[in-house]
């Protein structure tokens, strides 16, 4: 293999897990230690400026960093990545004085944003500071998109969506609230400089089986339900529920209704539970308030008697994989199930639509009907357009939504200075030695053996007698600080120089988790047979040096290492050092801005 | 300063016929300095006490004093262990394993431990062919003293801080096979592929099996003007050949070249596998081991690997006709065979 090109920022970002897999690529060790630090503000500051929410986010991220999180590959979970950044956002101080300034004098640019979901939102962070005027518009009466309308309040208290709303709001952003946007043309007629489409992805789907009409209103399309919940114009439903979905609506749907009178509520997905889209602690939560879930039951018919919905009927199914591991329900041959129902819920999934783009405006749309959006600058055929958010390509989260923000604020700013939206600004990064002394390092590289810690609930009772009763309590200072230990530091990277290395094998002695090997080079494929320990994570790169004095080749594994330093205290040579690698990702202006970032 | 090593360890390290990794055949984190030879080799014990599967309490590690003798503390946690005085380690050595044959014992000691305060009891445990293995961690100096040359520095050596030396170097492999040694081998600490299957086959020899490790002292004789630094034995080690050893239980599945190969089978069925065998040397023949070393010396290089192997060792409780049992395995019947057989006894002597 090629020696290893550690000058590329690319590498060590990968190296880093969590921060690699977080969409908006948040320095996730880096707040962890302001956490164990108990400089909780900071922590808030670490993750404000990278994912907007953490308020939000620490409660109800999708969390794509800790499937990833090293932890995971040597015991049996993951760092509670998510939660802790609840603690930091529960434990800050005052950030009014930290958040960005807008100047007083504008540069003249009007933006309009519409829908005011978390990418509009990140869209006006990024651009108010560097003053654009900006104009949202959203058909609701608050922002915060469907933070604020899908979200249960049982997950995201209303007043810590409104706080970090507000952060944004109130750079001075002006809203056009309770709007609907029924043409885009009469938008871009305003002479706006650029438009961003941020409206989510808002129709649920429904299923045409037979008997839907004559159940009439006792049938609910989920996300709309939820809205309505939400915004208080639904405040009951009836005893028996039945929740058609595996997804993480079908949750949030089942666990509203047993908030609001339902007490026989079941959840009833066509597929296997393992195959359920939701994620595996939605299921928990749902499973730990008494709710049922019923695979394998595909939904036939409603059963409707003079006019009152009774029941559905569903068929028993199983799962098949073929060779290419596709999968088909088979009937089971089974008589079909009736359950008895008062409200059925449909929680089977959301699509875009944009009947309010008229088709004449330069923006083109694919056979699926969806806008055709670059994926690197979020600009359309349009070049006055960009698009982010569920409304790009789908639906998919909130931090997503978010990382969309940053990058059409990006493309948005280049636009307006005339610049082409196509030279994006590299990351700004950091490489910094953590030596203290000669087996000392400015960062805590013990490594405890803490299980995950698990987050306290409400008493169950308490939580489901009303809505807005927050269920999980967060962890408290102490079980953070814990928690917050298990941390491997990964983003404090093992440097190696050759130049210095005399090998002599102590790294390769000390490693506790044998990621060191000195050996012949070879293909990447032959050489990981070669190294001291299984290497057989080839989503995990090797870190393969220059030739050494002995012809052979110094060759890291990446896959396991702890981060520990160990390797560097016992280098005599310090050929091996722990240096702090962050990785920030360049947000609009900054570029523009003079200097570095500091570690 | 990291006072342990992380509890965790690779999740897919090899498990052996016990079911042990290699983690449960460590020790302590080690306090020696940061690249000190001897640990590597003791990353090396580590290895071949896992692929032989040797189950952790039935081997001893003995050792006397020096950075050498502190090293087994750092290997091998869950083995007996017994450390000595300076140079004191093959007479406990001999007494253990008189009283308990059932125990592999692995006697650690240094240049200084063995070459120079040990000396008198190190020819008398290899004159008697005890059935142990002897690691020489051999660095050329009293590293736990600071650095003084020991007998083993070559002439003309100097340390970090020293002056050259004027006095000759003792070779112990040579000396050993002087005494009669029935095993006799010599590698370095940098080269853990030859070393590994080196210890395996000594800890499968019946017998004394001496191994005399070239190990760096990093901090006082890792200097240009040393010839026990890395760079200087890197450049002028010679094998003997290429050793492979091949667990009684295991497959041999390495093809070998013709030529130059030698195949023994030790007492318990093991297979060591010699090849890429120096012309020059028969490691079945004493003399033509002394005449390699001599050659060797002579120019000035250092020759590792097998150099000698009695493959009809008799051990000394072959020799002495011991007990078959340890001696904590005696009850009062085997002790105290009674009034009868004394008088038998003392009627013999009338
Ligand atoms: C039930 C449910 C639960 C969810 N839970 C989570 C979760 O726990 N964690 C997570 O990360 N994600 C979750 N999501 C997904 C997440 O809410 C979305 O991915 C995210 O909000 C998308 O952000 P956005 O900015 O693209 O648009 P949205 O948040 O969808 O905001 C778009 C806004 O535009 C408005 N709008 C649309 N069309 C118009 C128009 N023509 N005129 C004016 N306004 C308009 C909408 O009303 C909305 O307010 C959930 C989704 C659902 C449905
Ligand atoms: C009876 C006695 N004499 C002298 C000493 C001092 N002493 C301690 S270690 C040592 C030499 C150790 O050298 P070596 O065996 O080569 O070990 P190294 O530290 O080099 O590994 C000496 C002379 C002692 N501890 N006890
Ligand atoms: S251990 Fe810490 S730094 Fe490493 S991936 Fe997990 S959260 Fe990130
Ligand atoms: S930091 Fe060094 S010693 Fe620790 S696990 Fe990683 S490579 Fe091994
Ligand atoms: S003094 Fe020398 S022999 Fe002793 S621990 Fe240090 S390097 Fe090793
Ligand atoms: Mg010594």
């Amino acid at each position: 293999m090629e020696p290893t090109d550690v000058t590329n920022p690319e590498y060590f970002h990968k190296v880093v897990d969590c921060q690699f897999a977080c969409p908006a690529h948040t320095p996730v060790p880096e707040y962890i230690r302001l956490i164990a630090a108990q400089r909780y503000t900071d922590a808030y500051m670490v993750n404000w400026e990278s994912n907007v929410f953490p308020g939000v986010l620490g409660r109800t991220c999708d969390r794509p960093c800790e499937p990833a999180c090293r932890r995971g590959r040597v015991e049996e979970e993951p760092v509670a990545i998510c939660r802790l950044k609840r603690v930091a956002a529960d434990n800050k101080g005052s950030i009014a004085d930290r958040l960005p300034q807008v100047p007083a004098e504008k540069n003249g640019k009007r933006i309009a944003c519409i829908g005011a979901g978390p990418a509009s939102l990140t869209v006006a962070r990024d651009l108010m500071p560097l003053g654009y005027d900006i104009d949202i518009y959203d058909n609701q009466v608050a922002g915060g998109g469907m933070m604020r309308s899908q979200i249960p309040s049982f997950r995201l208290p209303i007043e810590v969506l409104d706080e970090e709303v507000n952060y944004i709001l109130d750079m001075g952003v002006t809203t056009f609230f309770d709007l609907e946007v029924t043409s885009l043309r009469d938008i871009l007629d305003k002479q706006y400089d650029a438009v961003f489409v941020g409206t989510g992805a808002p129709r649920g789907k429904c299923l045409n089986l037979p008997g839907l009409e004559e159940a009439g209103d006792a049938v609910h399309i989920g996300i709309d339900w939820l809205a309505n919940v939400a915004f208080d114009h639904v405040d009951s439903v009836g005893r028996k529920v039945l929740v058609l979905g595996g997804g993480n609506t079908a949750m949030d749907c089942c666990r509203t209704s047993k908030r609001l009178g339902g007490d026989d509520v079941r959840v009833v997905v066509r597929s296997p539970f393992a195959d359920m889209k939701a994620s595996p602690w939605e299921k928990e939560d749902a499973m730990h308030e008494g709710i049922p879930i019923y695979d394998n039951h595909t939904p036939k018919e409603f059963v409707v008697e003079d006019g009152v919905l009774k029941g559905m009927y569903f068929e028993k199914v199983e799962a098949r994989y073929d060779e290419n591991g596709k999968r088909s329900l088979v009937p089971t041959g089974e008589d079909w199930v009736f359950m008895e129902a008062d409200d059925v819920l449909m929680a089977i999934g959301q699509e875009n639509a944009f009947p309010w783009i008229e088709r004449d405006l330069g923006i083109e749309f694919d056979k699926w009907d969806m806008p055709v959006v670059d994926t690197t600058t979020f600009q359309s055929s349009n070049d006055k357009v960009f698009f982010g958010g569920d409304a790009a390509f789908g639906p998919e989260n909130v931090i997503t939504a978010v990382a969309h923000g940053h990058q059409a604020a990006i493309s948005i700013d280049l636009f307006c200075r005339g610049e082409s939206v196509a030279d994006r600004p590299p990351p700004r990064t950091n490489l910094l030695s953590q030596k203290m002394g000669i087996h000392e390092w400015s960062y805590d590289n013990a490594v405890e053996a803490d299980q995950r810690y698990i987050v306290p609930l409400a008493p169950l009772d308490k939580a489901l007698g009303d809505r807005r009763v927050e269920v999980e309590l967060g962890f408290d200072q102490d079980t953070g600080f814990k928690e917050a230990e298990r941390c491997l530091n990964c983003d404090v990277q093992t440097v190696f120089e050759e130049s210095r290395c005399i090998e002599c094998d102590a790294c390769v002695d000390i490693c506790p988790t044998d990621c060191i090997s000195f050996v012949d080079n070879a293909e990447e494929s032959e050489l990981r047979a070669r190294l001291s320990a299984p290497a057989g994570n080839l989503a995990q790169d090797l870190y393969v040096s220059e030739v050494l004095p002995t012809t052979r080749v110094m060759v890291k594994d990446e896959n396991v290492c702890l981060h520990c330093g160990l390797c560097a205290e016992r280098c005599p040579t310090t050929a091996w050092d722990m240096q702090k690698f962050l990785y920030n990702v360049t947000k609009a202006g900054q570029a523009q801005q003079a200097g570095g970032v500091s570690a | 300063m990291s006072y342990q090593v992380p509890k965790f360890r690779h999740p897919e390290l090899p498990v052996n016929e016990l079911g042990y990794t290699r983690a449960d055949y460590e020790g302590a984190i080690s306090t020696l300095c940061a690249g000190c030879g001897h640990d590597s080799i003791s990353g090396s014990i580590v290895r071949a006490c896992h692929e032989l599967s040797i189950e952790p309490h039935k081997i001893a590690k003995l050792s006397g004093i020096g950075c050498s003798s502190k090293a087994p503390t750092y290997f091998l946690g869950k083995s007996h262990g017994f450390n000595s005085v300076h140079g004191r380690m093959p007479s406990v050595a001999t007494g253990a394993a008189m009283a308990n044959r059932d125990l592999l014992y692995l006697g650690v000691s240094g240049d200084g431990d063995t070459a120079s305060i040990g000396m008198g009891q190190f020819t008398h445990a290899i004159r008697r062919n005890l059935n142990m293995v002897y690691i020489v961690m051999n660095n050329g100096c009293y590293g736990l003293t600071k650095g003084q040359d020991s007998a083993t520095a070559d002439e003309g050596s100097a340390s970090k801080k020293g002056d050259p030396n004027p006095f000759g170097a003792i070779d112990l492999p040579g000396l050993a096979l002087q005494l009669g040694a029935t095993f006799v081998a010599r590698s370095f600490s940098g080269d853990k592929g030859q070393l590994v299957p080196l210890i395996k086959a000594g800890m499968t020899h019946r017998g004394f099996a001496l191994i005399d490790v070239v190990s760096p002292c990093v901090t006082f004789n890792n200097n240009d003007a040393s010839t026990k630094s890395y760079e200087f034995v890197r450049e002028h080690a010679e094998a003997t050949g290429t050793v492979d050893f091949v667990p009684m239980r295991e497959e041999i599945t390495t093809s070998y070249e013709p030529g130059h190969s030698q195949e023994v089978t030790m007492h318990d069925g093991s297979v060591l596998h010699l090849h890429k065998l120096a012309e020059d040397l028969d490691p079945f023949d004493r003399a033509s081991a002394m005449l390699a070393l001599e050659r060797h010396r002579a120019a000035g290089s250092i020759l590792t690997g097998l150099i000698y192997m009695d493959k009809d060792s008799r051990d000394l409780h072959e020799v002495l006709d011991t007990s078959r049992r340890p001696l904590n395995g005696l009850g009062e019947e085997d002790l105290c065979p009674g009034n009868k057989v004394l008088q038998n006894i003392n009627h013999s002597l009338r």
